[in-house]
């Protein structure tokens, strides 16, 4: 106990943590149904992407990977506007669709 | 007080066509905003002057690179050399023809103009930016403003279920994409504390990492092709492919065959040739069996389609799988034949794409939902000049001689057995015949079938001005380039170095 409240994080931490949440997010992807569910593991991932990004930063003491989170953030809400215009577009048309519902196209 | 902030010197002459569109696409979306609804031709024709007055400043500044040198700028951002200068043109004129064949598509599904060629600019805008990216970063914002663009185009048809099912599978896989491509570009800042493209290669030519079997950076490598295949569609990141080209209108689908594969083949060949020259072994091998897949799986799997544009969707999976050959013979140590051949290819396939899709959108007829083999019955009888340039599209895309078709998969192929990889070249030959199947079935259903009952009954196939111009231009290139190619091939060959 007294071992594991005296350690303090690493970088390492922060990157098994960020791979983690990732795995997650990858995973939520694939078996999750619902399209809004789907797009919030999309977010997940570039969340995990941004961990990693300031974690790598703080340890080579580089500001550039800090930055690039910003840019990545915008990317995110930009992909959110649009996503969530498609998602509810579909949703008006027909009401509590998931992904399995929309398969029109297959071949 | 001392200024803390270094703003970089920006070398506004070299980045002159971005300005162009980026100024274009606001004025579209200010004027459609505050003025009442124009003709809805007058939109493409706007679209159409732009993008011919980049391709003619783009040419302009080719000579300028031939003086002054090839060259990163913006603090190294960009890179500004005739790889950059020939795909910016690739896609310029790729815009200027999607524009045309969009001009009557949206008149006869009655959508809105403005917003649909303001997308159109701000992804070939993307797309550029993503060909001369010299910053992973960059890329990667690129890559988005493609992306986005495109996403909202393919769900842009907003009375048909399959353009907005296909724009939402695109979003979810699209963006699925993206983020094993941040991941892969986080794990390579990691390793060698840098984004920027060229400085990472100077870092990874260091002694500790040519020894080094570093995991984190084979890691990012992998993650970063895994992002990159999704985007260019190849096996076995191809099952969005079908769907989406499906799917979405038609001349976006033409659009997403051309620019989202000049843009994303482009940047591919950037960071695996400029950033990740000492890592060949590494990743070599990977896209030889992704070549290999894909022309074998693309070739096969088309075969077996009944609908037209799901078959032209793998025949492109086929296509970006020969693409990938070039990719694989450019990675070996000294090649010279590789690098010219996928852009030859690349600037081939764009033209030859979107005068397929041109067609296949007017014979679709209202609603966009004939696309399936059946509709092109009897298509040489109704318009046999129509038919006949089908031919000539889908006859290069077999690659049969003295059409551009051929040109560009004997420049893989020959680049493949040039490096000695006889074993990719002969594969893909064998699929190249298997996919001469599927243009057969096309031709065969357009000449020789038999009309059954209730043909008569069907909209007559029209032909309006603009995809005229579109389908006798597309023509023309593809047999010119097919029986002059020296010109393109010296152009390709000049584009095939890189800067920084």
């Amino acid at each position: 106990m007294s071992s594991l409240a005296a350690a303090t994080p690493t970088t390492t931490w922060y990157l098994i943590l960020a791979a983690v949440l990732f795995g997650i997010g990858a995973v939520g992807v694939l078996v999750r149904r619902n399209p809004l569910v789907m797009f919030m593991c999309i977010e997940l991932m570039l969340n995990a992407v941004n961990l990693s990004f300031v974690a790598l930063a703080e340890k080579m003491g580089d500001i550039g990977g800090q930055t690039t989170v910003f840019f990545v953030m915008v990317v995110a809400a930009a992909e959110v506007v649009v996503g969530l215009g498609i998602i509810v577009s579909i949703m008006r048309r027909r009401p509590g669709v998931t992904a399995d519902d929309v398969s029109a196209l297959r071949g | 007080m001392n200024d803390t902030v270094q703003y970089p010197s920006i070398d506004w002459l070299a980045i002159t066509p971005l300005i162009i569109l980026l100024a274009g696409m606001m004025l579209n979306l200010v004027l459609a905003a505050l003025t009442r609804p124009w003709p809805r031709a007058w939109y493409a024709l706007g679209t159409v002057e732009l993008a011919l007055a980049t391709v003619i400043v783009e040419m302009v500044l080719w000579n300028d690179i031939g003086r002054d040198g090839s060259r990163v700028v913006i603090n190294d951002a960009l890179s500004i050399d005739h790889f950059t200068a020939l795909s910016w043109i690739a896609i310029a004129a790729a815009l200027a023809l999607v524009s045309l064949s969009t001009a009557d598509y949206l008149r006869r599904e009655q959508l809105d103009g403005p917003e649909v060629y303001a997308l159109y600019i701000c992804a070939a805008l993307g797309a550029m930016i993503m060909t001369a990216a010299n910053d992973m970063v960059v890329l990667f914002l690129g890559l988005e403003t493609l992306s986005i663009a495109l996403y909202v185009l393919a769900a842009s048809h907003r009375r048909r279920t399959e353009s907005q099912e296909s724009g939402l599978k695109y979003f979810i896989l699209g963006g699925f994409a993206s983020a094993f491509f941040l991941y892969g570009i986080a794990l390579l800042y990691g390793t060698t504390g840098t984004t920027n493209v060229s400085r990472m290669a100077d870092v990874l030519r260091d002694e500790v990492f040519l020894k080094g079997d570093d995991a984190m950076l084979l890691a990012g490598v992998a993650l970063l092709l895994v992002g990159l295949a999704f985007k260019v569609a190849v096996v076995p990141f191809h099952f969005w492919t079908p769907d989406v080209y499906q799917g979405a209108p038609t001349p976006v689908t033409s659009f997403m065959a051309s620019v989202g594969k000049v843009a994303a083949f482009a940047a591919m060949a950037r960071i695996l040739l400029v950033a990740l020259p000492t890592r060949i072994d590494d990743w070599r091998p990977v896209v030889w069996v992704l070549a290999v897949l894909s022309v074998v799986v693309g070739s096969a799997l088309a075969v077996v389609q009944t609908d037209v544009k799901r078959m032209l969707a793998y025949s492109s999976i086929s296509h970006a799988g020969f693409i990938m050959m070039g990719i694989e013979a450019a990675g070996h140590a000294g090649d010279e034949d590789g690098l010219p051949a996928v852009l030859l290819y690349l600037v081939i396939y764009s033209v030859l794409v979107i005068g397929t899709f041109t067609v296949v959108s007017l014979v679709s007829r209202t609603g966009d939902s004939g696309s399936d083999l059946g509709w092109f019955r009897g298509l040489g009888r109704q318009r046999p000049a129509l038919a006949l340039a089908m031919t000539v599209f889908l006859l290069a895309q077999a690659g049969m001689p003295t059409t551009s078709g051929f040109i560009a998969k004997f420049g893989v192929i020959n680049s493949a057995a040039a490096n000695e990889s006889y074993a990719i070249a002969i594969i893909a030959m064998v699929a190249s015949v298997i996919a001469a199947v599927l243009y057969l079935r096309i031709m065969v259903s357009m000449w020789l079938s038999d009309p059954e009952v209730g043909d008569d009954l069907r909209e007559k196939v029209v032909v309006p001005v603009t995809a005229n111009v579109v389908i006798t231009l597309s023509t023309i290139f593809t047999l010119l380039v097919g029986v002059f190619p020296g010109w393109l091939i010296d152009a390709a060959r000049t584009a095939a170095s890189f800067a920084g």
